[in-house]
């Protein structure tokens, strides 16, 4: 009859974490890329192998627990026993075991899944160069000789190389269905690799506080049909605006909640200026010896 | 010209913000509460020699315990407005909190926690415990001690005087520039940080340095390091950690001081300031710093389990290694909190291993707590609660955190609640149900009665309940992809329904403190009733030396300074007379006992170095010249003062055990 009980709350249990996670959108573990599968697939590996460890301790803290209580007269007492050479080689051992499993995860997944790592793709990439602002996304995209604020156009199916900067304050390019996210540094460039493998609209945004406005520098990342992603190149290029450097020096202004917006067109060296600017502030002759921009 | 008082003005008060003024009323009322008695009774003068003044160790312990008592409760409601911001801050409703005032409890928040919360929490601990548990009469320096509370108040002080006189940072808890630059933080709020910070952080690196001598230097004779009890041990490593990691927190801050005050360029965006070396160098400080909060608690434990089991602790120097293995790893996993810097696949992969390999002796740990309970009388008493539930809690925590070191893994976690949970997790589940179980354990010892076991129980299961409720969702939104510090965000995202459970295991934690202060004043109450109170000066049937002395201690603790055989001194004495019942106890002469004398220098010196701080903030240029001259002053004082010690006589400490009843 206990068996039976124990059974039942475990399918309970079992049914009311399912539902409870099943409720929700746990967009880590519904993944839209190559990346942000592979990602999910590690934490899902990793998650299992520390269970092997933790559920045990869990089980044996209560079971020892309640086994050896005070007032019950039918457990063994020994109150000198304090050293057990076997017990300690598995307590180590064990744990070892398992870290060297993980290490190894750890070191070869850091190295394929180096987001400055171009992705394996018959496909010409992609190059967006993001830029955080004070609260907002840039995103230029200068094979096109286009830029957008807060939105992004990607085709599917094509690897994404973002190069990352930011004006001011860190931030952090995040879009979690497609893969995890990089630092945006002033007067530095990182690099993130993304792919997206399915078509849809997803959500970005910044990941790393960066003052009054960090709530709302949310933009959507939309994967289409290389065709469809040539179309809306081409509605850009109709804007009637350009991002020139006055324009792009008036955007660096604090402002929160900014619109959608399309650039027809962009200055020259913007993302590179824009990085090196912060290097020689005083005007001075020294001119940058190596090129960022691409 | 310079305005007399900086730039301090009427218009500093925020006195057109309700909430801030409603915070500032309610914090007032609870200090004059505080204080009624005081006047009540006409107490000044007791709480002038008794307290104020006193170098004496466990007094200096009680103050550090009751201050962070009122910084968890402050730090506390700075959560409960968090929760209920997020609940409320959805879609169309921006909540009741403006970001910049949001941004501003978030930081005041984990500054509270860490270094006004659980710091002097420790050292509280540290003061009750260390020199009663290593047969000694007070720490190596005294006065030293002293002054390091009154650093650490003032750090307190100027961090809740923020609150009414100009804002706290908004930049997060650890500042990192370009944010707390100037030029994005032109107000005081980032100086405030700094300097509330800097002052209780030289608290801190003194009190590391007096633990550290006083361990190696006053252990009374047989006490071997060997023979040291596992939380002495746990201090000694996190002492260790402190004078090595503190020096790293006041440069960093100081160069962070010097870019803000004197327009240098250390971490600005421009003229090749570098903010990753800010990044790097405040997380050099800031890993070791939760290894000095968790190893302490980690001694607790060990003490807790092998008491409340009536049992040895299990593989005693396994545990000591283990401890000695983690204080050496935790300075070289820094760089795991900024995988996403983009340092590359070698470098995060080699700190993702070495964070990985901590896990191995904090396993161990565990495992020898849990076969320490295996075959031994485990009792359930309050303290011993927090031990299991630590246990459970914990396994998950570090779990998670293992999880978030595979590089690869945490450039999706990073950053998000994801992370917030992990850290909640061992923080409370570690740090905090650690200290509330030394504390309840320690409590008779110094004040001669025991908390209500009770109320203690119902604390427990309200916190323990309470922690689940509001982290576990926590988990599940950094899945779903919510980022840390966000004051408003849309309904479409579905977060909604996790952060009201979240809002709620805030509620039913707020209960467990509740259960707290009853359980204390009740407690209070009934301190003569013979349940409560402590004759004998072991309550719990201990094992180490703290125990052989009557409760509440004696001002000089030990009136024969023991003498030590084994490992669990008091325990190994006790078995000793059960076996020998005839051996005749040997009445031993008293001697004069030498014992420093009360200062009012250290409440002095805070005062000096509360002005010279809060002229810096303000820059009032004056002031700061003339309490950086006081401070130098009261220096040149203490250093030529030699009337610092006395003799307490050998009759009046006769008189005073016998009193005690030995």
């Amino acid at each position: 009859m206990f068996k039976i009980l124990k059974s039942f709350s475990c399918a309970v249990a079992l049914f009311g974490v399912a539902s409870v996670l099943g409720g929700c959108d746990l967009v880590m573990f519904n993944p839209k890329g190559a990346i942000g599968l592979e990602q999910a697939r590690i934490i899902t590996i990793a998650f299992i192998l520390m269970m092997l460890i933790v559920v045990p301790v869990i089980i044996m803290t209560i079971v020892i627990a309640w086994r050896y209580r005070a007032s019950n007269p039918r457990a063994k007492y020994d109150p000198e026993w304090s050293h057990s050479t076997t017990l300690e080689i598995l307590c180590w051992g064990i744990p070892c075991i398992i870290i060297c499993i993980l290490g190894t995860i750890a070191w070869v997944t850091s190295h394929t899944l180096d987001p400055y790592r171009p992705l394996d793709s018959t496909t010409k990439p992609l190059t967006i160069q993001a830029v955080a602002l004070d609260w907002k996304w840039v995103f230029i995209y200068p094979e096109q000789g286009i830029a957008t604020i807060n939105y992004i156009d990607i085709p599917v199916n094509t690897p994404i190389s973002f190069q990352v900067a930011s004006e001011g304050p860190m931030n952090a390019l995040w879009i979690p269905q497609l893969g995890g996210q990089v630092y945006a540094m002033a007067g530095m460039r990182t690099r993130l690799h993304l792919i997206a493998n399915e078509a849809g609209i997803y959500d970005g945004g910044s990941a790393s506080y960066s003052g009054e406005g960090f709530a709302e520098m949310n933009f959507k990342v939309k994967a289409e049909s290389a065709e469809d992603f040539a179309h809306w190149v081409e509605s850009v290029k109709a804007s009637p605006h350009g991002l020139t450097a006055d324009k792009f020096n008036e955007l660096i202004k604090p402002s929160i909640n900014v619109p959608i917006q399309y650039f027809s067109s962009i200055a020259p060296h913007l993302f590179h200026d824009e990085i090196m600017k912060f290097m020689m502030p005083m005007g001075s002759d020294c001119s940058p010896t190596m090129s960022l921009s691409e | 010209m310079m305005h007399i008082l900086g730039k301090l003005t009427l218009e500093a008060i925020p006195y057109d913000n309700p909430i801030i003024m409603g915070a500032a009323v309610l914090m007032s009322v609870l200090v004059l509460v505080g204080l009624f008695p005081l006047f009540y009774y006409k107490k000044w003068t007791w709480l002038w020699k008794e307290y104020l003044t006193t170098v004496d160790h466990k007094k200096i312990g009680v103050m550090y315990i009751f201050a962070a008592g009122l910084m968890l409760f402050r730090g506390f409601i700075d959560a409960i407005m968090m929760r209920t911001q997020q609940v409320m801050s959805v879609g169309m409703n921006h909540g009741y909190l403006p970001p910049e005032h949001y941004d501003q409890i978030f930081t005041a928040h984990g500054v509270i926690m860490i270094f006004f919360m659980a710091m002097p929490f420790m050292f509280g601990l540290f003061n009750l415990a260390v020199p009663l548990q290593i047969g000694a009469r007070d720490v190596a320096f005294p006065f030293l001690n002293a002054l390091s509370f009154w650093l650490f108040a003032v750090g307190a002080v100027l961090v809740n005087l923020s609150l009414v006189l100009g804002d706290f940072a908004g930049t997060g808890w650890l500042a990192y520039p370009p944010l707390s630059e100037v030029a994005y933080s032109p107000s005081v709020g980032v100086d405030y940080y700094i300097w509330s910070v800097q002052i209780s952080g030289l608290g801190s690196l003194l009190s590391g340095i007096n633990f550290f001598v006083t361990i190696l230097k006053m252990r009374c004779p047989g006490m071997t390091l060997m023979r040291l009890p596992v939380f002495t041990w746990s201090v000694l490593a996190s002492s260790i950690l402190i004078i090595i990691a503190f020096p790293i927190l006041t440069v960093t801050l100081a160069l962070l001081l010097f870019d803000r005050y004197f327009g240098m360029h250390f971490f600005t965006v421009d003229f090749g300031g570098n903010a990753m070396m800010y990044v790097n160098l405040i997380w050099a400080w800031g890993h070791p710093e939760v290894y000095i909060l968790i190893l302490p608690a980690f001694g607790v434990f060990s003490e807790v389990v092998a008491t409340f089991c009536k049992k040895r602790l299990f593989g005693y120097t396994t545990m000591v290694w283990a401890i000695a293995v983690i204080t050496i790893l935790s300075f070289i996993v820094w760089l795991h909190h900024f995988f996403t810097m983009g340092a590359g696949p070698d470098v995060n992969a080699v700190f993702g291993i070495t964070t990985m390999i901590i896990a191995i002796p904090t396993g161990v740990k565990i495992f020898n707590w849990l076969f320490t309970m295996f075959r031994g009388r485990v009792q359930f008493s309050v303290p011993m609660l927090w031990t299991l539930g630590f246990l459970i809690t914990f396994s998950i925590g570090g779990m998670t955190g293992v999880l978030m070191s595979v590089p690869a893994a945490d450039f999706q976690l990073h950053n998000s609640l994801f992370l917030i949970a992990h850290f909640h997790n061992v923080i409370i589940g570690g740090v905090v149900f650690g200290y509330l179980a030394g504390l309840a354990y320690w409590f008779p010892k110094i004040f001669g009665f025991k908390l209500n076991e009770r109320l203690g129980k119902c604390a427990f299961w309200c916190w323990i309940v309470g922690f689940y409720l509001s982290f576990m969702p926590l988990y599940i939104l950094g899945f779903m992809g919510m980022t840390r510090r966000l004051y408003h965000y849309e309904a479409s995202t579905g977060w909604h329904p996790y952060l009201v459970v979240a809002a709620v295991g805030v509620a039913v934690i707020l209960c467990g403190i509740a259960f707290q202060v009853m359980q204390l004043v009740v407690s209070i109450k009934n301190r003569h009733h013979p349940d409560y109170k402590d004759t004998s000066g072991d309550p719990w049937d201990g094992r180490t030396l703290e125990w052989s002395l009557p409760s509440p201690a004696p001002f000089y603790n030990f009136a024969h300074v023991p003498h030590v055989h084994d490992l669990d001194a008091y325990w190994s004495e006790k078995q000793e007379k059960l076996n020998h019942p005839d051996t005749k106890h040997v009445d031993r002469s008293y001697e004069d006992i030498h014992m420093p004398r009360n200062s009012m220098l250290p409440i002095i010196i805070g005062a000096i170095a509360f002005m010279f701080g809060f002229a810096f903030i303000w820059d009032i240029q004056w002031l700061i010249i003339l309490s950086g001259v006081g401070l130098l002053v009261a220096t040149l004082i203490r250093s030529f003062d030699y009337d610092l010690d006395y003799y307490v006589k050998a009759s009046e400490v006769e008189a005073i055990e016998r009193s005690l009843g030995r």
